[in-house]
């Protein structure tokens, strides 16, 4: 159930700061053939272990070009259907064509907040090393003191 | 002239280093760097933090949220609900401690811009199940990781690590871990004075129900590689519940998830000719669980237990009835969204075979089993509880220290602790992290010691498969058949066959016994002797053989503990066809055990189960 990439549309991420689809992907398969020596395609990427695809999608949402989409896995299904996302910033909106040429469409957020303006602390105070030992208590404070009716006794 | 005398060696010098920068690790790194603002804190990852771990295609429900702050659930009930959905045998201490922070995290992730759904009545979160709440997940890993991210000091993306580094001052101390650049091959060696393991669980150790393209639709992901319990169990630290594998009950081919479909949506199962089955398999149950049937909810195992049931009966496929819920157009958007934030290949699988839940009800199917310890299940490393609840049996160190010095833990590492999901692993990183810290204070000045020539010999161990490759390859005209080594893929796909067929896996029907587990264990025992023949023609099947050798040990661990519990404890996950019964008597106990590196042995032992709640 592997992602496949699109001669036409790949252009190696050739004016961007990175190879998107190298960069996310969580199990090291796409792979961009600089010299062609692989695929005979310079500066394009291929997936290069499909059967170890999970289909996660993560790098047909980050491809800046739209030129990766999946083909679903031989052993298991027929042609002929496609599930396309496009990802923006704040949501993302899902095409699903069923093989026999029905199709769907929905759209969820994805994000409230600016992407990069998570602030790990912020509005924290700086910690109090007296509570490094207590285990009752995290930096964020609200947790749950234990009821000891509920306890049994040891 | 060897590879490894090419690569360049890259140092680290930290004071916690986080292995693995999923969930547990985000949550640990995070915490680590509040309460050390002057320690230097470094996370590595195998891949890149920003989609890493088992939430990297995103998650459409938060399992583990108490609700705290609106009464809705207290810790104590969750400690309840675990231990009857594991048949009585948690860690009521580490999931206690993990159920009264969890709600925070929850809190800082909203914060941090993680659309959560909303009750429009009481504008509380939308609650898909008693503990179950629902998100817009898409972005749930990449929100976490961003945090994460700017606390640590460093994070290293795209390094695997392969061992961890022993002080050689002290015996049984960790200081630090080695792993090597999956892009440029170039080894790293992080000295660091705590470590905290926070990698990922198994998948792929037994034979998936596809084996040809389809290999890596897995229902837990391929890149989990057992990480989570091969560093500690090379350390020699102490595993526990290792026999304690799942087995998922999901949608057919796609794996795709079944919380939202049963709890929010209420659909409901059926065999083929449109009965209820699960009532049918009571007495039958009873007769092998006691008393363990009547738990409310009905354990994981045993609903398994009455799916597989009905299969042998031949009255399959089950199907989850979905028509009727489909035709009101929001639950249909539930539905859909639910696999399209965490599971896309469901829905690639119904688009394909024309299934559309609206009018045709979708077959079900039980998954090979995984080695978790964050699900419904609880393999993972013996660790010291929390010391305001855990009782003496389960304290000798600091919260969730391992049995080794200094090695900490958290998520699918840590065993006893099991429904924390995604928030209770981030949980546990924080506690982790916080415990951690305090051992570095603790430390003070104390110089831990690691020789060049430890990590050097390690260096050599790993970049031996390049070595193989290059020496062997020009013995053969072409191809992938060599006599001299053996590629990742042939290793895996023979260790996949082992577990299927002796400890359990799906051609049995999840059944084995003493002379299966025999006959198994040889079998494994020659696949280690190969382990040391594996050729990668790159870096990237270097990592795909590293992944191997972490399966490898994880599966030799299940199969040492499946022997040894000499019961049938969770029927549903697996079956001792020698004692097919649950024998609360001798075996209302955990399970530990101990490889010892140097003599190449495991030892196994029991441990008490003290219920800490009433």
């Amino acid at each position: 159930m592997p992602t496949y990439v699109r001669t036409d549309k790949c252009d190696g991420c050739k004016d961007e700061d990175k190879v998107y689809c190298m960069y996310i992907c969580p199990h090291d398969l796409m792979l961009l053939d600089k010299d062609g020596s692989k695929t005979g395609h310079a500066m394009k990427a291929l997936n290069q272990e499909p059967e170890q695809c999970w289909e996660c999608y993560a790098c047909v949402k980050a491809c800046p070009k739209q030129a990766i989409e999946c083909r679903h896995y031989a052993d298991v299904v027929p042609l002929g259907a496609s599930v396309q996302p496009l990802r923006k910033t704040d949501s993302i909106i899902w095409s699903i064509k069923f093989r026999n040429g029905n199709t769907k469409r929905f759209q969820f957020p994805v994000r409230t907040t600016p992407e990069g303006s998570a602030d790990p602390y912020g509005g924290e105070p700086e910690a109090n090393m007296d509570e490094l030992a207590d285990h009752g208590t995290l930096f964020t404070k609200s947790t749950h003191d234990c009821d000891l009716d509920q306890f049994i006794e040891s | 002239m060897g590879w490894f005398n090419r690569r360049k060696t890259v140092f680290e010098d930290c004071d916690v280093l986080v292995v693995g920068g999923g969930m547990a690790g985000c949550g640990a790194t995070y915490e680590s760097k509040y309460w050390g603002r002057d320690l230097k804190v470094v996370c590595v990852e195998k891949a890149n933090i920003e989609r890493s771990g088992a939430v990297a295609q995103g998650l459409y429900a938060i399992n583990c949220y108490m609700g705290m702050q609106w009464g809705e659930n207290q810790p104590e009930d969750h400690v309840r609900y675990a231990r009857n959905d594991l048949m009585g045998l948690v860690r009521e201490d580490l999931g206690y401690d993990i159920a009264r922070h969890v709600d925070s995290a929850v809190h800082k992730f909203e914060e941090w811009g993680l659309p959560m759904m909303r009750d429009p009545e009481t504008g509380r979160y939308q609650r898909e199940g008693k503990w179950q709440i629902m998100i817009h997940g898409e972005s749930y890993k990449p929100i976490v990781a961003e945090a994460a991210r700017k606390a640590a000091d460093e994070v290293y993306n795209r390094i695997m690590v392969t061992h961890l580094l022993m002080d050689e001052a002290k015996s049984n101390r960790v200081a630090g871990a080695v792993g090597f650049n999956v892009r440029t091959g170039d080894f790293y060696v992080f000295r660091a004075k705590a470590v905290i393991i926070c990698a990922g669980g198994a998948s792929h150790i037994y034979k998936p129900r596809a084996v040809g393209e389809g290999m890596g639709r897995t229902w837990y992901a391929p890149w989990s590689s057992a990480s989570a319990y091969a560093l500690p169990i090379l350390a020699g630290a102490k595993m526990t519940q290792m026999e304690n594998r799942i087995v998922l009950a999901r949608f057919k081919d796609g794996y795709g998830p079944v919380g939202a479909y049963f709890l929010h949506l209420k659909t409901y199962t059926e065999n083929a000719y449109g009965e209820e089955y699960e009532s049918k398999w009571y007495e039958q149950t009873k007769e092998l669980v006691g008393d363990y049937i009547d738990s409310q909810p009905t354990p994981t195992c045993l609903r398994n237990h009455a799916f597989l049931e009905e299969l042998k009966a031949g009255r399959g496929p089950i199907r989850m009835v979905t028509k009727e819920a489909f035709q009101d157009p929001h639950k249909e958007t539930v539905g859909w969204e639910n696999f399209l934030g965490m599971t896309i290949g469901q829905a690639v699988v119904w688009a394909s075979q024309n299934i559309d839940p609206k009018h045709i009800n979708p077959e079900l199917t039980t998954s090979e089993p995984y080695v978790m310890g964050s699900h419904a299940t609880c393999s993972g490393a013996w660790a010291s509880g929390p010391a305001d609840c855990a009782p003496s049996d389960y304290q000798w160190g600091y919260n969730r220290m391992m049995t080794v010095e200094g090695l900490f833990g958290a998520g699918d590492t840590i065993g006893g602790s099991a429904h924390k999901f995604s928030s209770g692993s981030y949980t546990e990183g924080r506690i982790a992290a916080k415990a951690a810290v305090n051992y570095v204070n603790d430390l003070k000045n104390e110089k831990l010691q690691v020789s060049e020539k430890q990590y050097q010999d390690l260096k050599t161990v790993i970049y031996k498969p390049l070595e193989n490759y290059e020496v062997g390859r020009n013995e053969i005209v072409a191809g992938t058949v060599s006599p001299s080594y053996i590629l990742p893929i042939h290793g895996l796909q023979r260790l996949e066959k082992i577990m299927d067929e002796y400890v359990g896996g799906i051609s049995t029907n999840y059944m084995t016994n003493e002379p299966l587990l025999t006959r198994g264990m040889e079998l494994l025992d020659m696949l280690k002797e190969d382990l040391d023949h594996i050729g990668a023609e790159d870096f990237h099947q270097l990592q795909r053989a590293w992944e191997l050798h972490h399966r490898f040990l994880a599966s030799q661990s299940v199969a040492h503990h499946t022997m040894f519990r000499k019961e049938t404890r969770w029927p549903g996950y697996y079956y001792r066809g020698d004692f097919p019964k649950l024998d609360d008597k001798d075996w209302h106990c955990f399970t530990l055990s101990r490889y010892d590196r140097e003599s190449d042995s495991w030892d196994l032992e029991k441990a008490p189960v003290h219920h800490i709640i009433d």
